[in-house]
Formats: structure tokens, sequence, C-alpha cells
């Protein structure tokens, strides 16, 4: 393997700004949904006292969950030792910092009151596992920055590997402490599962990939650096893995839930219910984020294709933004069981299952975070060297030899 | 981060540490006088009673309600109504977000058919999952065991409304006007029934209770044994919704 030289991009072509533009318009969207809501309070939203969670928080769980994925690559190198990812661990930790950022900004941005954002960070109730996760998030900022500064500055290198065990370890409680945010909840039949924890972890390798996937495809592409078939070939299967895996959890999950009585009402209105739930749990996860990414990493006709394993991405963040719309909405507009066979009617909900619709300044202000997420990734890898001028095989295969070519 | 009610009434804290020195010991020297002399039911009835406003409050009371579901007549909805009124819950015409302390659900039994109506708010757990999951700690329980939010510190996250296993606390979704004093809200935070403890601190009875004609709503002191609602719980059957969950909570059923 040679040794890899890191570039900034260009970031001077049309085509850049052009994109850049469309992001911050986006970004802006996002930011005016955000202070509509804030002014006029969230009734304007389709929330309500029924779904109090809505579309911000699946857009915010979800970029969350897939920050502490992004740095998946750096960590299989720097914690496992694989070299062929190593070119790929300071995009890795960049992207990783951005989605939470992204993420962080549409959870704040949704509170009823984000002008007390510095209330939740001097307030603090330890018992409450979202207050460990204000420190888990805040805390993997601060650790990944400094991983980052291990890998770019030639004399920190040494502690690199330090670094990036230490932020691996961290990542893993931030998945874990996010999964549980809903694997805590007692009250209501869809949550209260212990496996929620690790299955936000998987969640969080296939995501994060997925978004590593498109973004490193994408700006090769883009800035005609070279991407050779290995490290393509190596991460789609790597893609695949991590769908399997997600797969593997959510069947043991239902699993689990038909095998108890008291938990097939909310099973037969997620899997078998007339509504969007379950259309989203057979179309949008199971077979546009589950099988076809399968078929895609796996068929040896589309070994190492830059086209199909960005399609493949896509669907999974497509399928995992269903998962997590299944998820949240959906456990919530389950009715609570607060009478065990009773038929319960009330002025306030009670029995019914709650209605939802996203509001436009909601879907804004979750394309916003987004967005913000890749302006970051962009300024940054415009400044800063975070790219190898070529993925190459000769740059990532440690087996590489000239005579195979 | 210590929010005890007496600290947000603005009342000096050190002189709070005296008096409930004091008290401690005085009330010290009553139990045994009492228990030596007369017997622990008199003592006992003596804490039950209000507390003066400059005193502490005191785990010694736990306050609650025993709600008879048998005497919750059809179409009266009274204590919604008086809720409503104590706190100006105004609606906007949009029941989807507009707040509920109390509500009236109707059961009816899948099997038999048998139809029952009883008032819903906020159970006042002893170990209430809102004041666990709040990250500010804006979720709280009184030593009387009265929950509440301090309006201060919500930050609106709704956690909270996630976790209450009653679906008791609501979500100020626009702006409000013409508040109680005693009674604050705001938008952007959680809110829900406080057992009206203005009223109880004043030796009152929540306005719901109050506004029962059939007094089917029994307030009183849990901790009491001879209190009203003590001595109708021993003697009668009673019951929590979701006793499950081991909540412990300060609100009871009968004819559920």
């Amino acid at each position: 393997m040679k040794p890899t030289t890191f570039r900034e991009i260009d970031g001077t072509s049309k085509g850049y700004y052009v994109l850049l533009g469309l992001l911050g318009l986006i970004l802006a969207a996002g930011l005016g949904s955000a202070y509509y809501m804030e002014h006029n309070g969230h009734w304007v939203t389709g929330m309500n006292n029924q779904i109090v969670w809505g579309m911000p928080h699946v857009f915010a769980v979800f970029l969350i969950v897939a920050a502490s994925g992004a740095l998946n690559v750096a960590s299989i190198s720097s914690v496992f030792g694989k070299t062929s990812y190593k070119p790929l661990a300071p995009l890795s930790g960049l992207l990783a910092i951005a989605l939470l950022i992204g993420g962080l900004m549409v959870l704040v941005l949704d509170l009823g009151r984000p002008d007390r954002l510095i209330v939740a960070m001097t307030y603090y109730n330890f018992k409450s596992i979202f207050a460990w996760n204000m420190i888990l998030y805040n805390g993997f900022l601060a650790i990944v920055i400094i991983y980052l500064w291990t890998m770019m500055q030639r004399k920190m290198n040494k502690y690199s590997k330090v670094a990036g065990f230490f932020a691996f370890i961290w990542r893993l409680a931030l998945t874990i402490g996010t999964g549980s945010i809903f694997g805590f909840i007692v009250a209501r039949q869809y949550y209260d599962a212990a496996i929620m924890a690790p299955m936000f972890v998987v969640m969080s390798f296939s995501f994060g990939l997925a978004f590593m996937l498109i973004v490193l495809l994408a700006t090769y592409q883009w800035t005609g650096r070279e991407i050779g078939s290995h490290i393509v070939s190596r991460l789609q299967r790597l893609q695949g893995l991590f769908v399997a895996a997600v797969l593997l959890f959510v069947v043991i999950f239902h699993l689990t839930n038909l095998y108890a009585t008291q938990h097939h009402g909310v099973e037969n209105f997620i899997l078998a219910g007339d509504n969007i739930y379950s259309g989203l749990f057979w179309v949008g996860y199971l077979l546009l984020g589950t099988v076809f990414p399968l078929i895609i990493c796996y068929a040896p006709a589309f070994r190492a294709s830059i086209g199909w394993t960005a399609a493949a991405a896509v669907m999974v963040i497509a399928g995992g933004l269903s998962q997590m719309y299944m998820i949240i909405i959906g456990g919530q507009a389950y009715p609570m069981d607060l009478f065990p066979g009773k038929d319960v009617s009330s002025s306030f909900y009670d029995g019914v299952v709650a209605s939802y619709a996203p509001s436009a300044p909601e879907v804004a202000l979750g394309l916003g975070g987004t967005a913000v997420t890749f302006i970051a990734v962009m300024i940054a890898i415009k400044v800063l060297r975070f790219l190898p001028l070529s993925l190459a095989n000769s740059q990532t295969d440690p087996h590489y030899s000239a005579e195979e070519r | 981060m210590s929010n005890t009610p007496q600290q947000q009434a603005g009342e000096p804290a050190e002189q709070n540490q005296i008096d409930s020195y004091r008290r401690k010991l005085l009330g010290g020297g009553a139990a045994i006088a009492g228990a030596a002399a007369l017997g622990p039911g008199v003592f006992f009835t003596s804490v039950a009673r209000a507390k003066p406003a400059d005193q502490a409050v005191s785990s010694e009371v736990r306050w609650g309600f025993l709600i008879d579901a048998n005497k919750c007549a059809d179409n009266c909805d009274k204590c919604v109504t008086a809720c409503n009124d104590e706190h100006n819950l105004t609606g906007f015409g949009r029941p989807e977000t507009d707040a509920q302390w109390i509500r009236a659900v109707t059961l009816r039994d899948r099997k038999t058919g048998h139809t029952t109506k009883l008032p819903m708010m906020c159970q006042h757990c002893a170990h209430p999952p809102c004041v666990d999951v709040c990250p500010t700690g804006a979720s709280f329980k009184r030593a009387d065991g009265i929950v509440l939010v301090d309006k201060h510190i919500c930050i609106g996250c709704r956690y909270c409304m996630m976790a209450c296993p009653y679906k008791a606390r609501s979500f100020v979704h626009e702006t409000i006007t013409n508040q109680q004093e005693y009674s604050p809200r705001g938008k952007g935070t959680v809110e829900s029934c406080t057992l009206c403890v203005h009223r109880v601190d004043k030796g009152e009875i929540p306005a719901c209770a109050e506004a029962c004609p059939e007094k089917a709503i029994l307030f009183g002191n849990l901790n009491d044994p001879g209190s009203d609602i003590s001595q109708r719980m021993a003697t009668e059957a009673s019951t929590e919704v979701r006793g499950d969950l081991r909540l412990d909570l300060g609100v009871r059923y009968q004819g559920i």
C-alpha cells in the first residue's frame, strides 16, 4: 500500500456553489419554520397532546443515531486495525460531527422553550436518560474533535489509536443512551423493551455507513478523484452486513412481542393495521430499506458498482427514516392500555388511535438539520485535508500488486 | 439545582431550616407524649391539618384522592368544569391541542358490556415516571406527594408526556392569557393537575372534589389513619389504575 496523501477539494466549480446554495435555502426554510413554530406555538404543527414527538424527532433521532454510526469506518481502522479503511478515517470523524450537529439542531429547535437551552445545560436530573444524553452528545463532539486532531496532526498520530478506542466506546454509549430513551418508557406498549438499546446500536452502524457512502461516492465522482473497486466492494459488503444485523434485531423484537398476548394489540396495529405504520414497515423498512439493499450489496451483478452502492445507501436511509417514523410516531399513536379488557373513551382521545399528519414546517426543520450536516461537510473538506487524493486499489488494498490488475 | 417548594416561594432557606429543626424537635416530643398519653390516632390527626403558610411541606402528609366510580353520574362534568374554571384552562376550540388536566373517561367491559365512568387526572405517583425522565428536574414531587412542574425550568421537551402512563399531562401549544396568579402556565411548557396545591396549602380541598355533587371525589391525607379517606380505604375495596407498574399512586378508585 502506498502512503495516503490528503488534499482539500477545489470547491470552486459552479456545481459546488449551486449545491451549497440549495442546501443553504433548505437550511433557511428550516430555520424559518422553527421561528414560525415557536412564535405561534406548537398548535401550528401536526403534533398535539397525543403525539407529542413528531417529524422533528424522527429526523433528529435518525441523524443522531447515524452520527455515531458514521464514526464506524474510523473505528474499524483505529480500533480493529483494518488498514483498508484508514484513508477514510478523517472523513468518517467529520461526518459524525456534522450529523450530530444537524440532529441536535433539530432537537433543540423543536423544544417548547429552545431559549432555555442554557437551563438544559445547567440543571441535571441524573435519573433522566435525557440528561445523560446531553452529556453523551457534548462529550461525543469533544472526543471526536480530539480524535480528528490525532489523525490529522502528524506529531499527534501516536495517540490516534487511544483516541479512536475512547471514541468507539463513547459512541456505543451514545447510541445505547438514545435507544434507551424509548427502552425506558414503561408507559407505552410499543416501547419498554431493553432490546431497543442494542437495536439502536446496530441501526446506527447501518444508517451511519449509508451516509458515509453517499458523501464519499458523490464527492469522489464530482471531484473526479479515483476510487477503486477494492474499497467500494468492501464498504458495500459491510453495508449489507449491517442491514442484515438490523433485520435480525427487528425480527427478535417483533417475535418477542408476538409471543406475549398482552402485546398482540400493538403488534397487530404496527404490522397488520389499516394505517401508515404497517405500510412503512413492510414497504418502507423491509422492502426498500432491507431487501433491495441486501440484494444490491451481495448479488455479484452489483459488485463494486458505484451507482448501485450509492442507490443502496439511499434506500437504507429511506428505510431507516420509515423505521424511525414507525417507532416514534406509531408507538405513540397506539392507545395506551390504561384499563386492560375495557373499551375506553374520553374527550382526551383515550382508547383511540391518535392522529398525526406531519406539517410542512416540521418537515422543513428536519430537512434543515440534514442540510446543516452536508453544508458542514462541504465546507470542511474544502478548507481542511480530510479526503485522500486517491482511493485507488493501490491506496487501500494491503494485498495489492500491479500484476493482478 | 434544588427546587424545594419553600425556596420557590421565595422564603429564606435558613429560616426554613431552623423551623424544620424546631418542628422536628417539637414533633418528636409531641409524638412521645402523644403515643404515651393519648394513643397514635390523636397525634396523627393533628398533623393532617393544613400547614401554616411559613412552614415547609412535610412528608408526614401524603395528599390523595379516593374516587368512587359508582357515584360518578352520567352526563355530569362538574369536576372538569370546576378544574377549568379554577385554573382558567380556556380552550382554543382545538381539542387535540387544548390542555385537559382532568377528563371524564368512560369504560366499557368488552365481555360484559358493563359501563363505568370516572374522572382521570394526574395520579400523583410516589414514584412518578415523569419526574424520573425530566432532564432538568422541572418535574418534581413535593414532600407531601403532590407532583408539579416548575414552569421556570421546563424546557418543553415533552419526555414526561411520553413517560406518563396516565396521559395526565398537556403541553401548552399556544400563547396563554388571563392566567390565575396561583396557577402559572406558559406557552412551550408542560402542565398537569396540581391537586389544587394553592387551595390545599390553605387548608381547602381541590376544586374538583368540592364541585362534585355526588361526593364521588374524597380528598385527604393518606398518611393519617384517622382521616376519612384512610378510614374508607381501610374498610372498602379500592384499586390503583395500572397497579402493575407499582408506582404507589396518590389516587385510588372504587367501582372499577
